[in-house]
């Protein structure tokens, strides 16, 4: 019985997932035709015949009806073709695929700094609702909230790279490092520990840290928000005064038995700041001058390449539903309760 | 008055209209919403009063006194054509005014009517339109708004478009979720049972009902609006130039950064304590809508 | 007598609130089980939990507050920490929410011994299981790996005892412990309960609203009003009581074979909660 309707749901979830990304097609497809840039052009070149347009143009189907085009786009999508960039002239997805490490490098450092300092701030400020170090941190996280990411990182390049050469400045690493390490991971922190290339490691770092404690400290305003509330909920519960009857102390009780109750809601919403991350990612990028898929999203929307933009938005649109099935998995695993 | 005596009896999330006077005084007490609803007085008053507050014509450019340091003559300084930074700043609040008047102006009535509809009518429309909003849901409302602008081609407007575009789901849901609760009311059933129509049920009962706190939750959203639109300006797909927009400001002042700090300095203070403005008085609101809060001080 | 609790003129007033919810409570304790009866808000739990100083929210005043040689009122949180669970411990109403849903039952028991005796993991267990089996769960092995969802209210209430009583405390306050229980198992956790507090010879102290439960299972019993101690007297004298308030609460409860009228219905008079008669 049991078995039975954990099929079903597991069923209706891969339904929905189904009818998400067919949306997700719909609205991409939507993007690409409404961009202003003429696809046939781009490819023909400027001085093109009638004739050479009008193969191509056909060759494209931009002579069908919309919806025949859209299972055209459809057909494409699912046999693994996303056209090619009209910039670089390579398939998109190779291009993505180049940039992706770079950003997803930069992401996840940014979400460990942020899960940290967002998770230690939320507990802080639940243990001492209303007093001064809650007011404090609530000032703190909603001010990483309303900064602009792109104003701040400018603002802190010229502080810690210009004035104090604190920090690496703009690029992953320094110059007269790059291609010195073997490319495994494409992650060059790892592929420079690999490599024992320490010299190259610290460049890498000095470089990253900045935009990724930036991307960090701005998602670390939800994180604190969520585990703030989370945590409130669990210290008025009968196991937390078991747990002090037992002779445990205040911080004790909370990271031994309010905090393991709040973990699982906790990979969820880390999973979903993750995916909000990206979109910073995209604005500190251009600032940072970082080689990765927001400055590869954004310079192509300048110039309207409509199969990378297309292919970007609806990259995007399948990590997010990812990360959610995936918070959802891990609620699972971590909770004993729906084993 | 009327809704007063309706809603009597149910514990109400959001109170209505009438009680704006106590949850203005409440957030008023607090020091950090108090300074927010400031700072957003401040952006209303230097709109209205733009054309006495700025000492310069923005626009006006004056090549023999580029990138001026701050000081008497001009107090922000100058940009890179000798205009007066403090001057487009001043008028760039009417910019930042416009666009959360439109994104209002547009989201509010898209995400009532979806959320409404979906909520009132159940079934399989609230399933087809909740999917929709679902999938609107699943982008990073900046991305999603640089691919429409993309597509539309950039301007300040097509921003607002975009903007207003990706920042409707969360409305609808809200709206949805509120009608829910409404549905079954008595005053609903009894309005059917005269004879009204579907839609006139929506619109006289349902939607002043759902309005406080659709109202609320765009006020929540505004900080976001004024990031990405700054955002999309910052990367020159919102106001184009000459239009002194603030996130554009910065993104022109990039280049002089180095030796000449004011260029983007002081727009990002501007950015910043707006959207720190409207998060503090979002936060406060929240706290003045917990029943809890609002009895203890 | 071995006095184990001495306590004077106790009052806790919760911070922002009008009226203590404990005021003026004096008894003391000796090796024995005290009842401590009253109606819901007669701040019996509050009492409870002030013994162990578990009130982050409310002031403890009083002019003595002595637990065997320690004086309760002056110790620092950090000595504090050594005496809840070692010396004194507390069994709480309903496990459904006085367990922790995510740990082991094993481990949240073998953890009252690890925070206070340096040992082993192992040793924990060992000694977890042991006191597991005292309380008369078969197939301890496979009880202590389960989650609390997993496990009866009785068998928790019974995990509950083991954990609490695992370090042999000296004191063990019972807070409710059976209100939340099936009527069917309440007796056999109360026996239990019962036998390993006279083993060891550890006082005990059950708050509970059940004047019943407390006439037949302790040697003495408090009634509390509105935050008063307002009579103390032995349970087999509780039909001798002389404050009008514990006459009212005897005469409200229904009796087998009694006469069928109507039960009368408990008074409650504001000048109760001034006078002491403790």
């Amino acid at each position: 019985m049991l078995t039975h309707s954990r099929t079903r749901g597991f069923a209706r979830q891969v339904g929905t997932i189904a009818v998400t990304l067919v949306g997700l097609l719909i609205l991409t497809f939507v993007i690409g035709r409404l961009m202003p840039a003429d696809p046939v052009r781009a490819i023909v070149g400027e001085e093109a015949t009638q004739d050479t347009y009008m193969q191509v143009y056909q060759e494209l189907g931009l002579d069908r009806p919309l919806p025949v085009q859209f299972l055209m786009y459809l057909r494409d999508v699912v046999t693994g073709d996303f056209g090619t960039s009209i910039r670089t002239g390579q398939p998109v997805i190779h291009d993505i695929a180049a940039v992706m490490p770079a950003t997803l490098e930069l992401a996840t450092l940014a979400i460990l700094i942020g899960a940290t300092l967002g998770i230690t701030m939320g507990v802080i400020a639940a243990v001492k609702k209303d007093r001064w170090p809650d007011q404090l941190i609530r000032v703190i996280s909603l001010a990483g909230h309303s900064m602009p990411i792109f104003w701040t990182g400018m603002i802190a390049l010229l502080i810690f790279y210009a004035w104090l050469g604190w920090v690496g400045g703009g690029g992953r690493i320094d110059d007269y490092f790059i291609g010195l390490v073997p490319e495994v991971t494409h992650f060059i922190l790892i592929d420079a520990a690999l490599a024992g290339e320490w010299e190259v490691f610290w460049s890498a770092l000095n470089h990253m840290i900045l935009p990724a404690s930036l991307l960090g400290y701005s998602s670390s305003a939800y994180i604190t928000r969520m585990t703030r509330s989370f945590m409130l909920d669990q210290i008025n519960q009968e196991y937390v005064t078991t747990a002090r009857v037992k002779g445990l102390s205040v911080r004790q009780t909370i990271w031994r038995h309010a905090f393991l109750n709040i973990r699982v809601q906790l990979v969820t919403i880390v999973a979903l700041a993750y995916g909000a991350l990206l979109e910073g990612a995209v604005l500190i990028e251009t600032v940072f001058s970082w080689p990765g898929f927001g400055q590869y999203l954004t310079s192509n929307l300048m110039i309207g390449d409509m199969n990378a933009v297309m292919t970007c938005v609806l990259l995007v649109g399948v990590i997010f539903i990812a990360l959610n099935l995936l918070s959802d998995v891990l609620y699972r695993v971590f909770d004993p309760r729906t084993r | 008055m009327q809704t007063e005596t309706l809603k009597k009896g149910r514990t109400m999330t959001v109170p209505g209209l009438a009680p704006l006077g106590r949850i203005l005084r409440f957030l008023m007490r607090q020091p950090t919403s108090a300074f927010g609803l400031g700072v957003i007085g401040l952006l209303i008053f230097g709109a209205v009063f733009a054309p006495w507050l700025a000492t310069h014509d923005p626009y006006a450019q004056d090549l023999a006194n580029t990138l001026a340091p701050p000081g008497g003559g001009h107090w922000f300084g100058t940009d890179e054509l000798g205009r007066d930074i403090w001057s487009r700043l001043v008028w760039g609040t009417r910019i930042t005014l416009t666009i959360i008047a439109l994104v209002t102006v547009v989201v509010g009535p898209i995400g009532l009517a979806v959320g409404t509809i979906a909520g009132y009518y159940g079934g399989k429309v609230d399933t087809v339109m909740m999917r929709i909003t679902d999938i609107f849901l699943s982008f990073p409302s900046l991305i999603l708004s640089l691919a429409f602008v993309a597509a539309l081609g950039p301007s300040l407007s097509n921003a607002i478009i975009a903007i207003a575009l990706t920042s409707w789901p969360p409305i609808a849901r809200l709206a949805r979720a509120e009608t829910l609760t409404f549905r079954a009311e008595d005053y609903v059933s009894a309005a059917r049972l005269q004879g009204a129509s579907d839609a006139r049920i929506i619109l006289k009962s349902i939607v002043p009902m759902c309005l406080p706190s659709v109202l609320i939750r765009l006020t929540l959203n505004m900080a976001t609006v004024i990031l990405t639109a700054a955002g999309l300006g910052f990367l020159g797909l919102g106001a184009q130039p000459p239009l002194p927009e603030w996130g554009a400001m910065i993104a022109t002042g990039r280049r002089y950064m180095i030796d000449s700090w004011w260029l983007v300095t002081f727009p990002g203070i501007a950015i910043l304590c707006v959207s720190l403005a409207f998060n503090l008085v979002g936060d406060g609101l929240r706290d003045a809508l917990d029943p809890k809060q609002m009895n203890r001080r | 007598m071995d006095t184990i609790l001495d306590i004077q003129n106790l009052s806790v007033a919760y911070r922002g609130s009008p009226a203590p919810a404990v005021r003026g409570a004096s008894f003391t304790l000796g090796r024995e089980r005290l009842g401590i009866v009253g109606e819901s808000g007669s701040g019996k739990s509050t009492l409870g939990r002030a013994l162990l100083k578990l009130l982050p929210t409310a002031d403890i005043t009083a002019d003595r507050m002595q637990f065997r040689e320690v004086d309760l009122l002056a110790t620092p949180e950090k000595r504090m920490l050594g005496i809840r669970g070692k010396r004194i411990s507390m069994i709480l109403q309903d496990p459904k929410f006085s367990l922790n849903p995510i740990r082991r039952v094993g481990d949240q028991v073998a953890e009252a011994w690890r925070v206070h005796v340096k040992c082993s993991k192992a040793e924990a267990r060992e000694k977890a299981l042991a006191m597991l089996r005292s309380v008369a769960i078969r197939d301890v092995e496979r009880v202590y790996d389960l989650y609390p969802h997993q496990v009866s209210g009785g068998m928790g209430q019974r995990i509950m005892i083991a954990m609490m009583l695992l370090t042999e405390p000296e004191l063990v306050i019972a807070d409710e412990p059976t209100s939340a229980l099936d009527v069917t198992v309440r007796m056999q956790v109360l026996s239990i309960l019962d036998g390993l507090v006279r083993d060891r010879g550890i006082g005990l102290i059950v708050i509970s609203h059940d004047l019943n439960l407390v006439r037949n299972f302790c040697d003495r019993v408090l009634i509390m009003y509105a935050g008063r101690v307002v009579e103390s007297l032995k349970a087999s004298e509780l039909d001798k009581a002389q404050h009008p308030y514990t006459r009212g609460l005897l005469a409200a409860q229904p009796r087998i074979g009694g006469p069928r009228r109507p039960l009368p219905v408990l008074q409650r008079r504001p000048e109760w909660a001034e006078e002491v008669r403790a």
